[in-house]
């Protein structure tokens, strides 16, 4: 039992590091297309959590309704019946359902279950004893076990997304819940912070800063709060991106008089030139696997995707050729996909483009997408896009249509980086 | 936080992931940094007390300032997509290129770009533009040592507007001087 309180209790802290109160605003799901292939599923209000400060079951539906991957029945928030074969008539496959009860000290214990309903098989049982402030985490981690144990593979929620919201004439970084709640603000300017960049282990947040007249990169630890200057050349330092071992980054530099690659190491020393065009290479991103970095190049008279081995043999390999204008890669977890923004007619959209084939198709359906990344799971991306003249964040599944617009509380919202899994 | 897992294929997750973990103790308190304020620009005005002036200095230095009154604000304008210097901004450069000559000064030239497209990318098309006015001034016998071409890309757009008319303010190179 003690090792389940110990790796129950790091989880906690790394949530609460990031805890800020800030306003709140919920997620908007915007699923289009049915529900075909989706899990369907029904999930109950856990009995007496109508007395809690932080409704779990909320958070729980939310978060798996974001993912994309199941169709959420209907359940009244009260009086929903606690009766599989009922759900199973409502076409549910499997029911969630479960208790809050009050502990001596403050406490309270969440328990839950998930039963597959035909046959009827408990899929899982957990109980959490946790502080009421605690409530948020536990529903997110509810909502992981649940997505895992239902649909197998990893999920999502034990994550954070990075992004940078201006408000009025300040600019704030900040870092969030997966759902864009409990945002906290790392770093506030008076000039514009771009391509946030997030280290492997989720420490580390590269950026580039414009306080001091001229874009120069900076890291800064998330713990901390310690940032130092990690690329200050003559001209522009932008584009930062970790290699997977977070010893190394990829920078844009403009020392040769054009925006060009190079390498450094994480404590800026050991520069070296990567790419070699005189056109502009940007937005250098790493493999997983760390022996290749895509990038952007308009070395063809169009900014193009490309592919260049890090062992330094300079050969790059064009990977688009649909379009005028492909820019802002990033690589899927396990290194098959790239997500990128395409321009056409006018129209800014996240694109998915499958390496080995070649084919691409579209992934999001507006007009003026920027920054995809990938989830840690590789189920989903997150990308900045235009909605009612307001710029705000959005998730879509990789595999079903839809998208779900973050909470993001104010602001526009300019680039956005999906973390690693928390340590 | 207790978890207590009632089945087997949950506290197998739960015991990989905790092997190497001590256990923490218990905190109300917020870990995390408290958000940090970036830093105001150094450059400074530069204007320092000095002796008294001879009635030569006093005059060159308001001739000068009158050359300074000159450039100061002169801006450079492209056209979509491009980074060549247009006929009609030449001038411009040269005006540039004569007060950087006569004082030796340094210059920050800032490119810009539009608001549409990738902001790296843009940072990258603004700072082809601000390479192409520093290769001019270069031409026009500028020292290398006194220009640093940098980008804005299209984070501070002058126009914040979404007609053509916006968009081609924004197309812009700026010269700061220090």
């Amino acid at each position: 039992m003690y090792s389940f309180f110990a790796v129950a209790r790091r989880f906690l802290l790394c949530c609460l590091l990031l805890a800020a109160p800030l306003a709140r605003a919920d997620l908007t799901v915007d699923i289009v297309g049915g529900g075909i292939n989706r899990y369907p599923l029904a999930i109950l209000p856990l009995t007496n959590e109508e007395w809690l400060p932080d409704a779990v079951t909320s958070t729980v539906k939310s978060d798996l309704a974001m993912t994309g991957m199941f169709n959420l029945l209907n359940v009244p928030a009260t009086g929903a019946p606690l009766d599989a074969s009922y759900w199973q008539q409502q076409g549910a496959r499997a029911m969630v359902y479960g208790r809050v009860t009050r502990l001596d000290g403050g406490m309270l214990r969440v328990t839950f279950w998930a039963d597959a309903l035909a046959p009827r098989e408990q899929k899982l049982a957990m109980e959490f004893d946790v502080h009421p402030s605690q409530l948020r985490d536990v529903a997110h981690r509810m909502a992981d076990m649940v997505y895992e144990a239902l649909l197998g593979g990893k999920s999502l929620f034990a994550s954070r997304i990075a992004f940078v919201i201006q408000v009025g004439k300040e600019w704030r970084l900040q870092v969030a819940d997966v759902d864009g709640r409990r945002a906290q603000t790392v770093l506030r300017s008076n000039e514009p912070i771009i391509s946030p960049a997030w280290s492997n282990d989720g420490g580390r947040l590269a950026y580039v800063s414009f306080e001091n007249k001229k874009p120069i990169i900076y890291v800064q630890d998330l713990s901390t709060g310690q940032r130092k200057v990690l690329a200050n050349f003559k001209g522009s330092n932008s584009a930062p991106a970790w290699s997977p071992d977070g010893r190394r980054l990829a920078v844009v530099l403009t020392t040769s008089g054009n925006s060009q690659i190079y390498l450094l190491n994480a404590d800026g020393s050991g520069l070296q030139r990567f790419s070699y065009s005189s056109a502009i290479d940007t937005e250098p991103v790493w493999s997983p696997d760390g022996r290749s970095i895509a990038f952007v190049s308009d070395r063809s008279g169009s900014p193009q995707l490309y592919v260049q081995p890090v062992d330094g043999s300079r050969n790059a390999r064009r990977v688009t050729f649909q379009g005028s204008y492909n820019v802002s890669p990033s690589y899927s977890p396990d290194g098959r996909q790239l997500v990128y923004v395409q321009r056409e007619a006018g129209r800014f959209k996240v694109m998915l483009l499958e390496l080995a084939s070649g084919d691409s198709r579209q992934l999001s359906t507006s007009a003026y997408d920027e920054s995809p990344s990938f989830a840690p799971n590789g189920k989903m991306v997150l990308y900045a896009s235009d909605q009612g003249g307001r710029s705000v964040l959005f998730a879509a599944s990789v595999e079903h249509p839809g998208r779900v617009r973050l909470g993001v509380i104010e602001g526009e919202v300019q680039d956005a980086a999906w973390g690693p899994y928390n340590p | 936080m207790k978890v207590v897992p009632f089945i087997v294929t949950a506290s197998v997750v739960l015991l990989s992931a905790c092997a190497s973990t001590p256990p923490a103790a218990p905190s109300d308190t917020m870990g995390g940094a408290a958000p940090v304020t970036a830093g105001n620009g150094t450059a400074g005005s530069g204007s320092e007390l000095k002796p008294a002036q001879t009635l030569p200095e006093v005059d060159a230095r308001a001739a000068e300032a009158a050359a300074f009154a000159g450039v100061n604000g002169k801006s450079v304008f492209f056209d979509f997509d491009q980074s060549s210097i247009r006929d009609a901004d030449k001038a411009t450069v040269q005006a540039h290129a004569g007060y950087l000559n006569k004082y030796k000064t340094k210059v920050l030239i800032q490119g810009n770009t539009d608001a549409r497209g990738s902001r790296e990318y843009n940072l990258a098309l603004g700072q082809r533009r601000a390479e192409s006015v520093k290769q001019g001034l270069e031409v026009l016998g500028v020292k290398p040592e006194q220009i640093e071409a940098v980008s804005l890309g299209k984070e501070k757009p002058r126009a914040t507007g979404t007609t053509e008319q916006d968009y081609a303010e924004n197309r812009r190179a700026d010269f700061l001087y220090q």
